[in-house]
């Protein structure tokens, strides 16, 4: 430092500014509009485009959806009422919803028998209510027990029939986790997983038959029965989609770690798994549910066709989220292994507290994807004959009072899908903030 | 070893090391496929006692730590930990990690969870402690490490020097009865390491048994009963540090320090 400059550099702030807000021109609406929408001319001249694009769009199915006709026996009923309320001079666009009105029930619910509606409403509200514990960290963790059952509650209500079947399966996944404390006490994590896995399969395979009749015998309590066949319309899509979901994402887990595995059988298994059920097209593996998996399981079992689409749709995803997953593992340090290692922290207690919280945390747009993308096939079902909402809208069109009808079941068949889509998709958001850890 | 390394103690508070071996170490050798990186490693480590490993990078130190707590394999010879022979056997490898805790070079805290949550962890889930106790347990030690204020942050909020403290912590909550410590401080700025250092002074005075890989050797004078010095993946020389530093023998060793006390 120069002595020139020493009397200048020399500096104390003796009073500290207050925080003040920005100037006018930097702030609200008049700001975002200059500099999202007209900061240059290129930018005003795409402004100007998308607006007429937009406006041509709306114009098209504003009024169309405005003049819709609601209430109607038939498309050229509707026709008549538009004729009648705006002349017959000029075509005037307008959309014949009253098909949505008059058939909403098959939309939705298929050929399940009308005075037992109640039963599915009853089984998606308990779905909803499932979902509380797992999904938000409002609600009291003790709830959990109350998902827990609820897959047999659903099970029971949608099918109906005696309380001894579905409690006769639950009590496979008391054997799963007998087998495994077992397992884990007698001998290592290795016995206990593969016992896990044998005997509520063995189970499922040779005992529930009797044990469910002898459940329905000391427990008497029966809904009326509905089989499958009767099952249709979105109820049909979106109970085959969650299914697949939930029962989906542990199986991907499951295959992914497998493919990390380091014993021999389990890594190829795990590999050869993935790759042929990704390889080939879902609707292969559909056309094989409906016509082949009959000779390869035990002769006298006579699989529903729903539930063998389930085990496919679940088996058909699992191999794309194992990958997934296995992306997320492949992200995580090796520090995190090797600490939770020097803690003691066997295997599986790693996995399921370090390793597999944040694998999932980072996979969690790949998953969600996955899971989109299985709801959305669903609809492939039409192609084996099961009456999903577009197996449905086939049918109402192929009806002489609804012919030439297309759009308006279509908008309601997309809307339908785009809820649940969208909303798996804001939620996966929700939980990407909720799980942000890195800042304050 | 032990009895000259009590005779010409440093100074540093309590430095009474038992007769009782906490980690004994015979012909060991570990190779990485056809590299051999350690070779005929032989070291007694007595109950209490504080040593610090220093050495040339890649000749093979954290290796060696490592293989204590079976992070990785040794091929052949001889590693027992407070008694327990390591082998394949899975269950002797998760109770010598419980009693041997281990602190990394870039603190390998679960980003996931809170800085409790780290702490109370292992305490529950390996050691099956209560909840309560555990937390209990941990602010204790988070008080010790001087950050008990942090407890329900996460450990991207904090800096790295806390980051180690809490590492530090989560070990000891494990209540071992030996700690590793592999460079805790070469991944954190020089404000930073003297926090850390002085944690780990702390611990070495209430006689706790300690491993340490550290190029800091201001901390190997003030604490160590020992220092080895390694190179090519084997011990080359070692002694007490008045000894070690003022004295060394090998020309290796008169090297390595002055390019590490040189500058
Ligand atoms: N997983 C591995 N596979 C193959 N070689 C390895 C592996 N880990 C370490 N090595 C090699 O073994 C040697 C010893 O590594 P180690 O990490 O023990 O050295 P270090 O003394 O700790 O060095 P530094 O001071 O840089 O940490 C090095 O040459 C390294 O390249
Ligand atoms: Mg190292």
């Amino acid at each position: 430092m120069s002595d020139t400059h020493a009397h200048t550099v020399a500096y104390v702030r003796d009073t500290m500014l207050p925080p003040e807000v920005p100037p006018a021109a930097e702030r609200g609406v008049i700001r975002w509009m200059r500099a999202n929408l007209f900061s240059s001319w290129f930018n005003v001249l795409l402004t100007i485009l998308g607006l007429a694009v937009l406006w041509s769009l709306l114009a098209g199915i504003l009024p169309w959806f405005w003049n819709s006709v609601w209430v109607a026996d038939s498309l050229s009923e509707c026709r008549e009422i538009r004729d009648a309320l705006h002349g017959t001079g000029e075509e005037v666009s307008s959309a014949c919803m009253a098909v949505i009105t008059e058939r909403w029930n098959q939309l939705l619910f298929g050929f399940y028998p009308q005075d037992l509606y109640w039963r599915p409403v009853a089984a998606l509200i308990v779905f909803l209510a499932a979902l509380g514990p797992v999904l938000f960290a409002s609600v009291p963790r003790r709830l959990v027990w109350f998902t827990a059952a609820a897959p047999f509650l659903m099970y029971w209500l949608l099918w109906g029939g005696s309380i001894g079947g579905p409690l006769a399966v639950a009590l496979g996944f008391a054997a799963a986790w007998g087998a495994f404390v077992l397992g884990s006490r007698f001998s290592g994590a290795l016995a206990a997983t593969i016992g896990a896995i044998v005997v509520p399969l063995l189970y499922w395979l040779l005992l529930t038959g009797p044990v469910a009749g002898l459940i329905g015998a000391v427990i008497p309590i029966e809904l009326q029965f509905v089989p499958s066949k009767d099952f249709g319309g979105f109820m049909l899509s979106f109970i085959i989609g969650v299914a697949g979901i939930i029962l989906s994402l542990p199986l991907g887990i499951l295959l992914a770690l497998g493919r990390q595995s380091n014993l021999f059988i389990i890594n190829k298994c795990s590999i050869a798994f993935i790759e042929v059920f990704r390889g080939v097209p879902l609707i292969v593996w559909l056309l094989t549910a409906s016509l082949l998996l009959n000779y390869f399981l035990p002769p006298g079992s006579n699989f529903d066709l729903m539930l063998r689409v389930i085990i496919l749709v679940t088996l058909f995803a699992a191999a794309y989220l194992a990958e997934v997953v296995r992306g997320g593992l492949a992200a995580l340090p090796r520090g995190q292994y090797e600490a939770a290692d020097a803690l003691g922290l066997d295997y599986w207690k790693a996995q399921r507290l370090i390793i597999m919280p944040q694998a999932l945390k980072i996979s969690i747009p790949g998953i969600v994807n996955t899971f989109i993308g299985l709801f959305k096939d669903t609809t492939l079902v039409v192609f084996i004959g099961l009456l999903d909402p577009i197996g449905m809208s086939n049918a109402i069109r192929a009806d002489t009072s609804w012919q030439g009808i297309n759009w308006e079941l279509f908008v309601f068949i997309g809307l339908l899908f785009f809820i649940c889509c969208f909303s798996m998709s804001r939620y996966s958001q929700h939980l990407e903030r909720r799980l942000r850890t890195d800042h304050s | 070893m032990a009895d000259t390394a009590m005779e010409t103690g440093t100074g540093a508070a309590a430095m009474k090391v038992s007769d009782e071996v906490a980690i004994q170490i015979t012909d060991m050798n570990k190779w990485y496929g056809d590299f051999h990186v350690l070779r005929d490693i032989n070291l007694t480590v007595y109950q209490g006692e504080r040593i610090v490993i220093c050495g040339p990078s890649g000749s093979g130190k954290s290796t060696l730590i490592r293989c204590i707590n079976r992070l990785e394999e040794h091929q052949k010879g001889q590693i027992v930990v407070d008694g327990i022979e390591l082998s394949n056997d899975l269950k002797n490898i998760d109770k010598i990690r419980s009693e041997v805790g281990m602190v990394f070079q870039h603190f390998n805290l679960f980003p996931h969870l809170t800085i409790l949550e780290n702490c109370t962890l292992a305490p529950i889930w390996v050691r099956k402690t209560p909840r309560k106790e555990a937390e209990e347990r941990a602010m204790h030690f988070l008080t010790k490490v001087k950050i008990p204020e942090q407890a329900d942050k996460y450990p991207g909020q904090l800096s790295g020097g806390q980051q180690q403290r809490v590492a530090i912590a989560r070990s000891l909550c494990m209540m071992p009865r030996i700690m590793l410590f592999d460079e805790p401080t070469s991944a954190l700025d020089p404000e930073m390491i003297k926090e850390v250092l002085d944690t780990m002074i702390e611990l070495a005075e209430e006689g706790m048994t300690m491993l340490v890989v550290t190029h800091e050797m201001g901390f190997a004078q003030a604490v160590a009963n020992r220092v080895i010095f390694m190179d090519q993946g084997q011990i080359v020389e070692q002694n007490e540090p008045r000894e070690f530093f003022n004295n060394p023998q090998s020309d290796r060793t008169k090297l390595f320090l002055s390019q590490i006390l040189g500058h």
